[in-house]
């Protein structure tokens, strides 16, 4: 008999064991883990721990030149980019499907290079069915026989599915510490995100001070020290490798004592099936919860090449920090997060905000109509 | 949504099984079940077409198996031809003649440029080469710092400059010389495949440092898109192998079959989680299997082989072989299960389980309690757990801080483990002889003690056991040696105590 197989059934024989032994008892399990955390005495605020940029701006000497160039806006046009000018020339692959079936009769393969042209968008194969579902009952209710008119309702029912009955707003309470979390997988753009905010925000008139929690990946906080620095806003962070619960505590205690409006913690990327990881995340949570009404936002940032992954990412966060909505990044590349419908459709998570480009102004509100529209007209 | 490909060709199969033999029809039929499997786990849908035709010629030509069911056929076939199209050489670096070898890390933004060059860089070294990190990411903030960072981490010498990342690249080069360093990975920044200016500066820096190995870094979890960047980066910088990143996630990773087509040039690596140690040689197989929702056994396996020293594994043989399950034996394997990772990913890795025990949140610290208790039992109360009468056990819940609840359905699960043990021992004893007689003749000999599984194993958490291990996925697995032989499993015990949850 092959060892590996007996190592594995005994594997098998523990797994059956263990689960069966404490099934009973699952309820009683998540109230232990939800049970908070023994008072944690307050962290020394270590002396140089909580940095306010501006005296340390030596160490980035590149900087100033460096933010001219990222805040300047080509086009000399304010803040916000257009989504659809921003994307209209990447999107040949969606457009030419459409325009392959216009002028034609309806038949099956109309509805097959639909299909492919959802499923080439990432949009996943339950949501291009029920998409396609839809279509097909309004064909058959309105006995419409053109191609054109397909298209058209397409275009409707993707609409529909992102209704802007949703608030895509990114909230804050005036005169109050607003907290907007970023979570998501590693090498998304959350580090980015929060560098962009920060510095929209920071140019708007707002007080902004970053938290950076991501203490594994190396040189993360430093990242997040120069988008600090070129953003001109304050930044709390610690050693890597350091206690991310403490430097969300420490900023948490700095913004208030600063009177800070808006406060952007940014976190380590995490695999979403990495248990231990996820409940190091549901703790960062709980450290801001602790001071009632601060936490705004919890936003998911995905990146826009994710495949039906995303999904799964969504649903998993969603349940271990309970988020608020989702930023959508590197839209500019020919991708067209197609997952967000499939986000927005199954979990009724908005997308907030999307990424389409390197500079500050590249982060623009999510117009839903525009990003049918770029999918359609491209 | 995620139901492996087996568990739906079953579906579509228990209608036929009847007949037992593929006609052209059904394989059409079979065919969209496919094409379905392979877009929700992210291959591109051009990909999956010329895949599927593929995988159609080989399953009307193929010789019909006796042994297998039509469901089991098919998943083999598609299984064989995944294996087929990733496969190559994996692994394998171009090393050259003259030293330094050059090796160009390339691919979109938060793929895992800078993160691999690290791990490669200290796989490198754990072969005893001697690699320089050069870092040529200019663009990202800290970036150049992350790779210094990460330099010192493993102790490797870097080497980036503020200039611009052709020379950085060109320096990088010569101070490798400098160092008489045999090895140099250059991490470049993050591009879109659309972004002009940037793919030309790329294909500066590989005309400047003439890369012995130009590698595509893409991230396990990338969508339809994973074509479209492959073949830009592909034209613009021949590439000459693949690294797939973040692996250790849940996504199926269809994208490594859409770069494989589109490039057709190997899979060399794998990156199997945030520490610079996990990574590894791609394993086409595995990837096939991951594909297909079939579980990862090889990997479960291969761990299993590296946590189990010689003398547990021949006690866990023994113990197979004896039915003689006490727990002791338990406890010990317990602590070795412990070693091998979170329980959830090796469970994750096990094909076939139900999807109640898949989504089933087991916590590690279920591990340690159970381990608590048994550890408050006296060595005679281990040998015989028959004897943990009533106040015993109150005295374990106390010591272990558990409940007397939790220490019975230890005991009781327990109880059943050890029948079914006993029942696996002496059906192991009778399989293995007629294993053997059948490996004589060679072949697969694996599908026929495969079938009866498959067809009668009991449903539900029944069948997590051994009817689990049974299932079509397996089956096509069946390379492993004598594995048909703990196949007919099934029927006998099962886990009917299993709660569900």
């Amino acid at each position: 008999m092959d060892t590996p197989i007996v190592v594995m059934l005994v594997v098998l024989a523990i797994v059956a064991i263990v689960a069966g032994t404490f099934a009973f008892r699952s309820r009683g399990r998540i109230e232990t883990t939800i049970e908070p955390a023994p008072a944690r005495p307050p962290a020394p605020v270590e002396p140089g721990l909580v940095d306010a940029i501006p005296s340390d701006a030596a160490d980035v000497p590149a900087a100033p030149v460096a933010a001219i160039e990222l805040f300047e806006e080509p086009s000399g046009e304010p803040v916000k980019a257009n989504l659809r000018s921003r994307l209209g020339k990447t999107r040949a692959a969606f457009g030419g499907y459409l325009r392959a079936v216009a002028g034609r009769r309806i038949d099956d393969e109309v509805y097959d290079e639909l299909e492919e042209a959802l499923l080439l968008a990432d949009v996943g194969v339950a949501t291009t069915n029920r998409l396609l579902d839809g279509v097909r009952a309004q064909v058959s209710a309105n006995k419409v026989t053109d191609a054109d008119a397909v298209v058209a309702m397409l275009r409707g029912e993707i609409e529909a599915m992102l209704s802007d009955s949703v608030d895509r707003s990114l909230r804050t309470t005036p005169d109050q510490l607003s907290v907007w979390m970023f979570v998501g997988v590693n090498g998304v753009g959350k580090t980015t995100t929060i560098g962009k905010l920060a510095a929209q925000r920071s140019r708007a008139g707002g007080s902004v001070m970053l938290a950076a929690a991501d203490t594994f990946r190396a040189a993360a906080a430093e990242q997040l020290t120069q988008w600090a620095a070129r953003a001109g806003v304050d930044i709390v962070r610690g050693d890597e490798g350091a206690d991310p619960g403490a430097i969300v505590f420490d900023a948490m205690a700095s913004a208030t004592s600063k009177g800070v409006d808006l406060l952007l913690v940014d976190t380590a990327g995490r695999l979403h099936n990495k248990n231990n990881l996820m409940a190091e995340l549901e703790k960062l949570r709980r450290i801001v919860d602790r001071t009632e009404g601060a936490l705004h936002e919890v936003l998911l940032v995905i990146d826009a090449t994710t495949g039906q992954n995303g999904l799964q990412q969504a649903k998993q966060f969603a349940e271990a920090v309970d988020v608020t909505g989702s930023v959508l990044t590197k839209l500019d590349g020919t991708a067209k997060g197609g997952i967000v419908l499939a986000i927005q459709a199954e979990l009724g998570l908005p997308v907030k905000v999307v990424g389409v480009g390197e500079t500050v102004g590249d982060l623009i509100e999510f117009d839903p109509a525009e990003f049918v529209a770029a999918l359609f007209e491209g | 949504m995620f139901d492996s490909l087996s568990d739906r060709l079953d579906g579509i199969f228990s209608r036929l099984r009847s007949r037992g033999r593929l006609t052209e029809k059904d394989v059409d039929e079979v065919a969209r079940e496919i094409r379905q499997a392979l877009l929700e786990a992210d291959v591109n849908v051009k990909v999956a077409r010329a895949f599927i035709t593929r995988v159609k010629d080989a399953a009307i030509g193929a010789n019909v198996h006796e042994a297998l069911n039509p469901a089991q056929q098919i998943v083999k076939i598609v299984h064989d031809e995944l294996v087929a199209t990733l496969g190559g050489e994996t692994g394998k670096l171009v090393v050259s003649s003259k030293p330094p070898t050059v090796i160009l890390l390339a691919g979109l933004q938060g793929s895992g440029k800078t993160t691999h060059a690290g791990k490669l860089a200290r796989h490198l070294k754990s072969q005893g080469r001697q690699p320089l990190l050069v870092g040529a990411d200019l663009q990202r903030l800290a970036a150049v710092e992350q790779l210094r960072t990460l330099a010192q981490r493993i102790d490797v010498p870097f080497f980036s400059e503020d200039s611009d990342p052709v020379t950085v690249a060109r320096k990088g080069i010569d101070e490798a010389r400098r160092l008489g360093r045999d090895h140099v990975i250059v991490d470049t920044a993050g591009r879109l495949q659309i972004d002009a200016d940037l793919m030309d500066e790329l294909a500066r820096v590989r005309d400047a440092v003439q890369p012995h190995n130009t590698l595509l870094v893409i991230d396990a979890m990338t969508g339809q898109e994973a074509v479209n960047v492959a073949s830009a980066f592909n034209e613009t910088i021949p590439i000459d192998g693949v690294i797939i990143t973040k692996i250790d996630g849940d996504a199926r990773g269809g994208a490594a079959l859409s770069v494989k087509e589109v490039v057709g040039k190997p899979i060399l690596f794998a990156g199997t989680g945030e520490k610079l140690d996990e990574f590894e040689v791609f394993h086409p197989d595995r990837m096939a299997g991951r594909i297909l929702g079939m579980g990862d056994m090889l990997t479960l396996i291969e761990k299993a082989e590296q946590t189990f020293d010689e003398e547990q594994k021949a006690r866990a043989e023994e113990i197979m072989r004896e039915g003689d399950f006490t727990l002791e034996d338990f406890l010990d394997q317990l602590r070795q299960v412990k070693k091998m990772g979170p329980l959830q990913n090796v469970i994750g890795m096990l094909p076939g389980m139900p999807k109640e025990i898949k989504d089933a949140d087991i916590d590690d610290r279920e591990l340690g309690r159970v381990e608590a208790i048994i550890c408050s039992m006296t060595p005679a109360e281990r040998a015989k757990p028959n004897s943990i009468n009533g106040s015993r056990r109150t005295r374990i819940a106390l010591g272990s801080g558990t409940s007397t609840g939790e220490v019975n359905n230890l005991l009781k699960q327990f109880g059943q483990m050890q029948q079914m043990m006993k029942q696996m021992g002496v059906m192991g004893r009778v399989m293995q002889k007629k294993s053997k007689k059948n490996k004589k003749k060679g072949g697969r000999t694996t599908a026929k003690g495969t079938k009866p599984v498959s067809t009668k194993s009991n449903p539900g958490l029944g069948g997590m056991g051994a009817g689990g291990l049974g299932s079509p996925g397996l089956g096509d697995l069946g390379d492993l040696g004598d594995f048909g032989g703990l196949g007919g499993l099934g029927g006998p015990g099962g886990f009917k105590g299993l709660p569900k949850r």
